[in-house]
């Protein structure tokens, strides 16, 4: 389990530099529980890696703490077999093979040689993949790798920062598999990600943060749940009507989706009643997860007024 | 109301604690030892320490006269190399953290990073040791070979009392360029900076004590290039030499070391 108390991370103003005076994580609460992945969301430059850097000691807060299982992460006596990082697949020696990374990873833990090939397996890393030097690896090659490094030590705890970066289809597929498994036999996983869609089919819990605050956090489905119901019927124009009959306010939106903050039970109900015929009725999840993500984090975008 | 039992499985789960044992030393050492030499140009470094030396070695048998075929001339030369390339292996052990990014899984998998660091300092010291070895017997092979083609005598001039003075000079060296990487943070840089206090500033050091005569006197106690070359000189015997170095080493190593690693410890690892 990972508790985050209060966490805050400030620039001294006096310093130099761009971040001087600037408040990257402010106040941020919140835990990762046992067998359940969490989503870490949020635009880019809210503060997601910075939390992160704190959690395992790369960087001093400047106030509040983060504990994982209880003990801070420094205290940890070997942090490798409790906890698995993955900050930036990219942070890496690039003269060194892919194989060696992990040879000095597991040394480092104490770990036998044996349990590195057993680690390229699991990642499929081929062993002439693992010959060669990191600088010609791939995006997806050094995020496989860095997965590698961060399961090396069995862990019963992950922190990852944009794992699925670069990964091709299946190899989300295979993150995805690997992340929920892990969940299921009781570890603790924290998963920061802008992808949204990747977050809504893995996490079992959010947290969003925004311009370094929380601005929502809570099960997914709690969550998506504010985020209403799309229907579509042959009739949209018929359907939205009845829904206003029925004193529910709806949306008609261009690609002939009706969209309101009623549930599913309640549509169907109207839609029933007026003899409209639905072809697709479901909680506005797809949608729900962006709308809510622009909306959450929309003074913070850079784009302006997205939402 | 009827009471209740509350289930104990709703109290306070206590954390499996993993016995997990504190990170031995001696097993970070050999890690540092291993990433120093694990990479295309740690490994060449290591190569070119090695065949500099033998080459330096056998350009004194062709070329030096044969009043120079003594061991202290092999040494010399043979050692060389080593007081420019050891240098830049102390520095890049511990820059490249920094400029490669590696530090992001070296200090999660060691959140102590006075530890790391320590595990470094220990891992150079023991490359200069084995290195300034290395020196020492390809020098006596050189000299064994180069008496015996030159059909003099094998001379060998240099006594238990300059040789650990030789191996000193080559750990300051070593020293100097660790404590700029701890500094600066940054292969480039440190790199840099090693030959500017190695090669401008005993020049500029060494005409100020020319045109300044009260600077003349000061200079052996600030310039650490003067007491570098008195130890491969094996010329360090009073104690006011030994002193001097002292002085020089504070200034350039211990001090400077000190303030890089209350920096190092809190700074941002990004």
């Amino acid at each position: 389990m990972i508790t985050v108390e209060s966490l805050t991370r400030r620039y001294p103003s006096t310093g130099s530099g761009r971040r001087a005076g600037f408040t990257a994580v402010d106040s941020v609460s919140f835990t990762a529980q046992p067998g359940r992945v969490t989503g870490f969301l949020g635009p880019n430059g809210a503060g997601k890696s910075t939390t992160m850097r704190v959690m395992v000691g790369l960087t001093v807060p400047t106030s509040g703490s983060a504990t994982i299982n209880g003990e801070r992460f420094a205290d940890l006596p070997n942090p490798g077999l409790e906890v698995g990082v993955l900050l930036d697949a990219s942070a890496q020696h690039a003269g060194r093979t892919g194989r060696e990374i992990l040879a000095v990873a597991a040394a480092t833990m104490g770990l036998p040689d044996s349990r590195v090939d057993e680690m390229l397996e699991l990642v499929s890393l081929t062993p002439t993949e693992a010959k060669r030097r990191v600088r010609h690896y791939s995006l997806g090659m050094r995020q496989r790798l860095g997965i590698a490094t961060a399961l090396l030590g069995d862990p019963r705890v992950l922190i990852l920062d944009e794992p699925a970066n670069g990964l091709d289809p299946a190899g989300i597929r295979w993150m995805r598999d690997l992340l929920t498994g892990f969940a299921s036999r009781g570890g603790t996983v924290l998963l920061s990600s802008h992808l949204l869609h990747e977050i809504e089919v893995i996490a079992d819990d959010l947290v969003v943060i925004g311009n370094g605050r929380i601005v929502a956090s809570g099960t997914k489905d709690e969550l998506l749940s504010a985020a209403g119901t799309l229907a579509r019927s042959t009739s949209p124009r018929d359907l939205a009507h009845a829904l206003e009959e029925a004193g529910v306010p709806s949306t008609l939106a261009g690609d002939g989706s009706v969209r309101t903050d009623a549930d599913p039970a309640r549509v169907g109900a109207v839609a029933l009643t007026a003899g409209i015929a639905l072809t697709e009725l479901r909680s506005a999840e797809g949608a729900g997860l962006e709308d809510m993500f622009l909306s959450l984090t929309a003074d913070t975008q850079r784009e302006g007024a997205a939402a | 109301m009827t009471a209740m039992t509350i289930p104990t499985d709703t109290a306070q789960v206590t954390p499996v604690r993993r016995t997990a044992r504190p990170i031995p030393t001696s097993q970070l050492v050999r890690v540092e030892l291993r990433k120093m030499f694990d990479t295309r140009s740690g490994f060449w470094m290591l190569v070119s320490i090695g065949v500099l030396s033998a080459i330096a070695a056998g350009s004194v048998v062709v070329f030096a006269p044969d009043s120079d075929i003594t061991y202290a001339t092999f040494v010399r030369a043979s050692g060389f190399p080593m007081s420019v390339i050891l240098p830049m292996i102390a520095i890049l052990a511990v820059t490249s953290e920094w400029s490669q990014r590696s530090g992001l899984t070296t200090f999660t998998l060691v959140p102590s990073r006075g530890r790391v660091i320590g595990a470094k300092g220990i891992a150079t010291v023991l490359v200069g040791l084995g290195s300034v070895a290395l020196a020492f017997a390809v020098g006596a092979l050189g000299n064994l070979a180069g008496s015996a083609l030159a059909g003099v005598d094998t001379v060998w001039d240099v006594s238990w009392s300059i040789a650990p003075q030789i191996v000193l000079g080559n750990l300051v060296g070593m020293a100097i360029g660790f404590t700029l990487g701890v500094v600066m943070r940054n292969s480039a840089a440190a790199i840099v900076g090693y030959f500017v206090v190695s090669l401008v500033m005993p020049g500029i050091l060494v005409l100020l004590a020319q045109v300044r005569s009260w600077f003349e006197d000061l200079q052996p106690w600030i310039d650490w290039n003067y007491t570098q070359v008195e130890l491969f000189e094996g010329a360090t015997n009073t104690g006011e030499e030994w002193a001097m170095l002292g002085s020089t080493t504070m200034i350039w190593i211990v001090i400077p070391l000190i303030v890089g690693l209350l920096f190092l410890r809190r700074s941002e690892v990004k």
